[in-house]
């Protein structure tokens, strides 16, 4: 109190007391938070470590190392019930990248066409898109996926009557077969050539920029681009000629035996995800292209811009910074929602390291793998988004 | 963000661990609460099921009534808990349930490193499979090649790799974390076979929309004792839960029923007056921390052993099982208690 009395007349701002100086009351506040924070997290830890102790349940990353002994139906590396649990986490881990990535890239689509659909001047195309947002925001994504897991094993036929496709595929309540593709001898220069045309297409871009820049003249970039990586991996292919096999799904006694399949689990999460999620990237979309005030493509018409190129070159870029913040929340919730495939039996990283959690009972571990797997994906979303947001700002000059 | 995820990490531990600590005395948790809180299966007809207005029956769900009944002598006194496969564990670990009475496998894993004690076996079980008729497969070996369904994190799972592994066939494993979405799958032909214990697979044929059209292999390819689980640490509470067993298979030695349990108190066979705790200066129950009646009562809530086989699963009820390796030693089959002396 005396030192705060006497301290007074040098802060001006305070009324003389050293308990009304807010900076004084922000530290105290603070340190008091921090303390109350460490006390909790020292309680609780102490708490759990105590109660493991006494309920002798063993803990510990360790087991990650020990065979697994049980299979996972869809993988896209090697697993077998010798591989560890570990690999098994992995190969959950795979699955789950694999369905959000292409439920990401799918939902975008069927977002912006339903978006811009929203926007038409058509009427059928309007109210179809105004239908189509309204029915898949409005119902629980738990419910989209058993509607498709359902409707995917009621109506397709069964595994022993599949439906064939052309090109040796076959549809049935197993999922989709279809030829696996076994590279050959020589397949590398065929890679290689493709490599080499997208690297190409690249510089051609950019020559294209530099002369436009510097001319006016534009030059056909998509279908040089398109030639190049379309014709020269298709001329290295037949040159070194064709080393491709197929591996094409025959009826065995119970499924179809060969080829590679697309099971109904992954087909219906997927479809379900991306449904549900377009629904959202539709407004948001709709949203961003409104929010470029009318003006600006009236500008653009006045100085003899087509319509086409207005939307392209002057509407989309500035729809672009108002639509990509709120995707990026909609991006991560399509990960994160990927989580419900335990629901349909899909070997997400949720279902494996349920498996796990159950076969050695090390729950504590596993729920640790699992928020600290989601949290990093979900941040490395978050990085990705940010730095292509910080790319389409308005660059101001 | 360190922190954040620390703190995360805390709340994980915290839910998975339960906020209670699970305290040692069980049997004076459960004096104090009143009731007796049990783990069982979400449904599972025979074993445990509720029926249409909430009331739970079955085979395991007698045993969380004939623990119940020798605690307060009163077998209402108990409370139901849900688990799948994969909470039962952790439900238990928690302190969330008393024991669990869930068709659960005795594992040395189970029984050590997940910290539990098993020690009556109430069902003897094997893994078995089931599949169409349509599809004229007569044996296990026959079975390259197909889909199978499995419920996820059981023992069944395991034992399914080891033996296609073993005998070198391939498989396509079709994977639910609960029963129902299991069965719901089979049922729409996702899978060619499905596999568990072969006294599920009697229960859940049942359940299926055209029971006959499938049959269950004769194969058995597991060892399965089902039995109660309790948490380690407290052997007073895990000697109450084996001893409820084993009352059950002495009565049905002794001959002693749900009717005639009054009658049998009169009995001059000293072996049953000290079971039914009517000797003089007897210390049969209070040195379980029961009463000495915790026999007779038990008895007159669910009738003895083979009366609860019976009425469950066995041939009084829709499955029919038959006794097998559950008849008593002295009838064929394995079932066999230490006396009570």
């Amino acid at each position: 109190m005396a030192i705060g009395v006497t301290n007074a007349p040098e802060r001006s701002k305070s009324s003389g007391s050293i308990i009304n100086d807010p900076q004084v009351r922000g530290i105290f506040y603070q340190a008091i938070t921090v303390i109350i924070l460490a006390v909790l997290i020292y309680w609780i830890v102490d708490n759990t470590i105590e109660n493991l102790r006494r309920a002798n349940i063993a803990s510990g990353y360790g087991f990650l190392s020990s065979r697994a002994g049980f299979d996972v139906g869809q993988s896209l590396i090697s697993f077998s019930s010798d591989s560890t649990y570990g690999r098994a986490l992995v190969v959950g881990f795979v699955n789950t990248l694999l369905v959000a990535i292409t439920g990401i890239i799918t939902a975008t689509v069927i977002g912006f066409i339903v978006g811009i659909g929203r926007l038409s001047h058509n009427w059928i195309i309007a109210k179809l898109s105004l239908a189509y947002v309204e029915v898949f925001r409005n119902i629980p994504p738990l419910l989209v996926i058993f509607f498709w897991y359902s409707g995917v094993l009621s109506i397709l036929p069964q595994a022993r009557d599949a439906l064939a496709l052309p090109f040796d595929m076959y549809v049935s309540n197993r999922g989709l077969a279809f030829p696996r593709p076994i590279p050959g001898e020589g397949s590398l220069y065929t890679l290689l050539a493709f490599l080499i045309a997208v690297a190409a297409s690249f510089l051609v871009a950019r020559y294209a920029r530099q002369k436009q820049m510097a001319t006016g003249q534009r030059f056909p970039v998509l279908w040089t681009a398109l030639g190049l990586i379309i014709g020269l991996p298709l001329v290295t292919f037949l040159a070194t000629g064709a080393p491709l096999t197929f591996d094409v799904p025959v009826a065995g006694k119970f499924n179809l035996t060969g080829g590679s399949v697309v099971g109904p689990e992954f087909m219906s999460l997927f479809l379900a995800l991306s449904f549900y999620t377009a629904a959202f990237i539709a407004e948001i979309v709709r949203a961003g292209i409104r929010g470029v005030s009318k003006g600006q493509s009236e500008a653009a018409h006045a100085l003899g811009i087509r319509p086409r190129l207005t939307t392209r070159l002057v509407i989309v870029p500035q729809a672009m910074r108002i639509i990509i913040p709120p995707l990026t929340s909609q991006y991560l919730n399509l990960t994160k929602n990927s989580s419900l495939a335990v629901a349909v039996g899909y070997a997400d990283l949720v279902a494996v390291g349920g498996t796990i959690l159950n076969q050695t009972g090390q729950s504590i571990e596993v729920v640790s793998i699992w928020l600290i797997v989601y949290l990093s994906l979900s941040l490395a979303t978050s990085l990705f988004m940010n730095w292509y947001n910080a790319r389409m700002a308005l660059v101001e000059r | 963000m360190a922190r954040r995820i620390l703190t995360a990490l805390v709340g994980a531990a915290v839910m998975g661990i339960g906020a209670h600590a699970a305290s040692a005395a069980t049997l004076d948790d459960v004096k104090a609460k009143g009731f007796v809180q049990c783990g069982v299966n979400t449904g599972l007809a025979g074993f445990a099921a509720p029926d249409a207005s909430g009331n739970w029956s079955g085979f395991d769900v007698d045993y969380c009534k004939a623990i119940a009944a020798a605690v307060f002598g009163d077998a209402t006194k108990v409370k139901y808990t849900p688990t799948s496969a994969k909470e039962r564990f952790p439900a238990l670990q928690s302190g969330e349930v008393d024991v669990l009475a869930r068709n659960t496998t005795w594992t040395i894993n189970r029984d050590t490193a997940l910290g539990f004690n098993f020690r009556a076996v109430n069902y003897y079980d094997g893994q078995g499979f089931m599949v169409r008729k349509g599809l004229n497969v007569k044996s296990a070996l026959e079975l390259s090649g197909a889909a199978v369904c499995v419920q996820t994190g059981t023992t069944t799972e395991l034992n399914l790799a080891d033996y296609f592994k073993t005998n070198n066939l391939q498989y396509n494993p079709v994977v639910f974390e609960k029963l129902e979405e299991v069965n719901a799958a089979y049922d729409a032909g996702r899978c060619d076979v499905y596999t568990t214990d072969q006294s599920g697979l009697y229960s859940l044929r049942l359940t299926l929309s055209k029971p006959d059209e499938h049959m269950i292999l004769p194969e058995i390819i597991s060892k399965e004792p089902l039995g109660p689980a309790v948490r380690q640490g407290d052997d007073q509470w895990f000697d109450i839960v084996s001893w409820v067993h084993y009352a059950l298979i002495n009565a049905e030695d002794f001959g002693i029923t749900q009717a005639n349990v009054e009658e049998m108190k009169k009995s001059p066979n000293p072996d049953i007056q000290r079971f039914l705790g009517v000797e003089a200066d007897t210390k049969i129950g209070t040195d379980l921390g029961l009463t000495n009646e915790w026999a007779v009562n038990v008895i007159k809530a669910v009738g003895n052993y083979g009366e609860v086989f019976d009425r469950n699963i066995g041939a009084g009820s829709p499955l029919k099982i038959e006794r097998g390796l559950n008849a008593l030693w002295s009838k064929g089959g394995i079932q066999y208690a230490p006396p009570v002396r």
